[in-house]
């Protein structure tokens, strides 16, 4: 028996390994923001170019966009490693399920969350929101990705069993995710209008430590189910 | 010699377990000692595969325990699979990356030093293809990186399901040398395979499923 590696070590080299995937793989990786960006053009096209009417949906249109597009990767967040079998390895790896299964969460918001994160102030942009209201915009897709991929997270697990179980997954994420779109569009919402964001900003952060406790949890429970 | 046995092995007790509604394995027991390889044989579908992965620990067992030096694995399930080398019908390869990518991250997580995988690698006939994907491997190629995953574990349990599928005469020669060397080095190894299991070193036990 040879010393066990740390736990830092062992979760970076999870969160690498993903990522060194994830770029072999770009074409796959970079969906997300395809979509968002697609979505955040067609609705001045459909709707009106218009700032002021714009700017009026530009929150919610942002933030059902973003939501919508991180729900597209999530469903391949295990079922690669479920197939090949290295998901099993993982269980038998003899470190915590949960402590893998963060590192292997935040790898996948690295990939599908954080580039949203980083393209929404030209979507903002585009969509007539005011350069002020820039930074409460990220800030509350910061916090809200986050969540979408820890609670969704969970959901991935859960339906490991099912053959594209990729509807099944939203269905399950959705209403889990309600308040932090509500919290997420009102924070926005208000930055636009120019008015203090705190508090749906707060409750997004508390939501975000909530989910990153305890989804990791439900996620190592699904999993050993999922490679029984 | 049996209490050592109990205290230094791997042992099942009258294991039970049911694949959907088949009552496959029905009271069950085993113990491997230090040293020695477990033969599991039988023909398919008798609960070769279910039993080995009851033993890694990825069933639970309808009934029954599992022992690892003595002590339920359920105990600290951590430090056992610390300990063990689980090799299943996929070979846990990510076909985008190469083999040493593929085994440097697995001996980082088992906590082995990433010079030796591609010692290890050499040693399993795959020095061609070190920096290949694995995608444009062939399947004899893959199975023997996964194995060479095994050996590198450095665990003292191996628990091997079908290890010779798609090897050659060479591969399987390979493989058998590993084990010899493993279970001369106090190594135990629980085998499923429908050919013989035939190590220079270390005492084999045949047990037939059925």
């Amino acid at each position: 028996m040879t010393a066990r590696p740390g736990l830092w070590r062992v979760g970076m080299a999870v969160y690498a390994r993903d990522l060194r995937l994830a770029f072999r793989r770009w074409e796959q990786a970079v969906q997300p923001v395809v979509f968002l960006l697609m979505v955040a053009t067609l609705f001045p096209l459909a709707l009106s170019p218009e700032a002021a009417q714009l700017r009026g949906v530009a929150a919610g249109v942002l933030w059902v966009a973003a939501l919508l597009a991180s729900l597209l990767a999530l469903e391949f967040l295990f079922r690669a490693d479920h197939e090949d079998g290295s998901l099993e390895q993982l269980v038998l790896s003899g470190h915590p399920l949960g402590w893998l299964s963060i590192f292997k969460v935040l790898a996948h918001w690295t990939i599908s969350g954080l580039p949203l994160v980083l393209v929404s102030p030209v979507v903002a942009t585009s969509l007539a929101v005011p350069a002020s209201a820039l930074a409460v915009v990220m800030l509350s897709l910061l916090l809200g990705t986050g969540v979408l991929s820890f609670v969704g997270g969970a959901a991935a697990a859960l339906t490991l069993g099912v053959k594209r179980g990729g509807v099944l997954v939203s269905v399950l994420t959705l209403p889990l995710v309600m308040p932090a779109l509500i919290f997420g569009a009102q924070a926005a919402d208000l930055a636009i209008m120019g008015e203090s964001a705190r508090g749906p900003l707060l409750l997004l952060l508390a939501l975000l430590v909530l989910s990153v406790s305890l989804a990791p949890l439900a996620i190592a429970a699904a999993l050993r189910i999922g490679v029984e | 010699m049996q209490d050592s046995g109990r205290q230094t092995g791997l042992e099942a007790r009258s294991v039970h377990a049911w694949r959907g509604d088949r009552h496959v394995i029905r009271g069950l027991s085993l113990r491997v000692t230090p040293g020695h390889c477990l033969h599991l044989a039988g023909p398919n579908g008798v609960g070769k595969t279910t039993l080995i992965r009851i033993l890694a620990g990825l069933i639970r067992p309808e009934d029954g325990s599992v022992l690892w030096r003595g002590e339920a694995v359920g105990h600290d399930p951590d430090a056992f699979h610390a300990d063990t080398a689980f090799l299943g019908h996929d070979n846990a390869l990510k076909a985008d990356l190469s083999p040493l990518e593929n085994l440097a991250f697995w001996s980082a997580l088992a906590g082995r030093p990433a010079a030796a995988v591609a010692a290890t690698l050499g040693a399993f006939g795959l020095q061609a293809c070190l920096g290949l994907p694995v995608r444009v491997l062939s399947a004899g190629q893959k199975r023997r990186v996964a194995l060479a995953r095994v050996a590198l574990s450095g665990a003292s349990l191996w628990l091997l399901d079908e290890p010779f599928t798609n090897l050659d005469t060479g591969g399987i020669r390979l493989v058998e040398a590993q084990l010899a060397q493993h279970l001369a080095a106090g190594g135990m190894a629980v085998v499923a395979a429908h050919q013989p299991v035939t190590p220079d070193q270390g005492e084999v036990r045949r047990m037939e499923l059925s």
